[in-house]
């Protein structure tokens, strides 16, 4: 694997460095799962109480993926994608993300254990450990299953605002879990196939890359089947309403609908890659409708099925 | 270094400084309600 070399920080990096450091529109879907867990969990919590335990998620998300980034600083030069981060273009240094990462870390956890409880504490720092060393340093560059076990890495937010609230862990927030680490694969998978390129280049071991575009886009339509019945799931225990089960089912219906075109073709020659696209963009839309159902179904009364 | 250089790091570092107060002034002000909050 070449990888250029990443021009050394001459400046002391800018504070917007350290802000791009932390992934903002990825922290955007972690804060917004972690709500939805918060406000969809039975019983309440004081709003200054909630606030700080989805801004200890924010913080630790942001500090996993300045770590996530200093790991992989010579992979990001190389790739089109991440080339312009704060690191492989030299405006910060290494030490200082590694540095910010590990702050970031360790005070969320810490503002977690005092503000919220050891339980909710406990699963923070092993989400970050599950980002940062399971997924970023041992498996995303030694199996093509990266994804799918990195994935859980994703799915811990709303476990975490559930638990802020409760206290406990039962089967719904496992099942909010559930659902993001299946939905993972298909999301990830589908933006691998139109950037494989970048990433067979520095040697990760993607799906598309080392199973195969065909093997991929079966365990895309495998893994969209298994989350049209996770989705349900809840719905199916009793744990949510019609409101939260009838949005899963219309949302799951077209995620399977969408990985269909997906699943039975293959990339031609300088192909525009149009239904892997779709499936991406619609899989982003899906887990933001999703969990917004999941608290409009808590939120507004219950809806009459049968009369 | 140049002095234009010279003057941009000290550019950075007050804008650095200024951005960490404002967060650790934050943070002052969210113990404060946090410490509120665990006492109700």
């Amino acid at each position: 694997m070449e990888t250029p070399a990443i021009p050394a920080a001459t400046m002391p990096a800018e504070w917007r460095d350290f802000f791009a450091l932390t992934k903002p529109r990825v922290i955007s879907l972690v804060v917004f799962t972690g709500l939805c867990g918060l406000l969809a969990a039975p019983g309440s919590i004081n709003p200054v109480l909630g606030f700080t335990a989805i801004l200890c998620i924010a913080l630790a998300a942001g500090g996993a993926a300045a770590l996530n980034q200093w790991w992989e600083a010579d992979l990001d030069a190389a790739m089109k994608r991440t080339a312009k981060r704060p690191l492989p273009m030299g405006r910060m240094s290494r030490t200082d993300a590694r540095d910010f990462g590990v702050l970031l870390s360790a005070a969320s956890v810490g503002i977690m254990g005092l503000a919220i409880g050891v339980l909710a504490a406990a699963i923070l720092a092993v989400s970050i450990f599950y980002y940062a060393v399971v997924y970023t340093i041992w498996l995303k560059p030694r199996t093509p299953q990266n994804i799918v076990i990195g994935g859980g890495a994703g799915a811990f937010p709303p476990l975490i605002g559930w638990v802020a609230v409760t206290g406990d862990i039962t089967a719904m927030p496992v099942l909010l879990f559930a659902i993001i680490f299946i939905w993972t694969p298909p999301h990830f998978w589908a933006l691998a196939l139109f950037v494989q390129t970048d990433y067979a280049k520095v040697g990760i071991p993607m799906m598309p890359v080392v199973a195969g575009e065909k093997s991929t886009r079966r365990q895309i339509m495998g893994y969209s089947l298994a989350l049209l019945a996770t989705s349900l799931a809840p719905w199916a225990i009793g744990g949510t309403g019609a409101v939260y089960g009838l949005a899963a089912l219309a949302l799951s219906l077209v995620f399977v609908a969408l990985a269909v075109p997906v699943a039975t073709r293959m990339a031609a020659p300088d192909d525009a890659m149009k239904p892997e696209k779709r499936l991406f963009a619609f899989s982003v839309l899906y887990l933001f409708a999703l969990f917004a159902a999941l608290v409009a179904d808590r939120m507004l009364p219950p809806l009459e099925l049968l009369p | 270094m140049t002095p234009e250089e010279q003057a941009e790091i000290v550019r950075r570092r007050k804008s650095r400084n200024l951005v960490l107060g404002l967060v650790l002034g934050g943070f002052v002000v969210l113990f404060y309600f946090i410490t509120i909050a665990k006492m109700v």
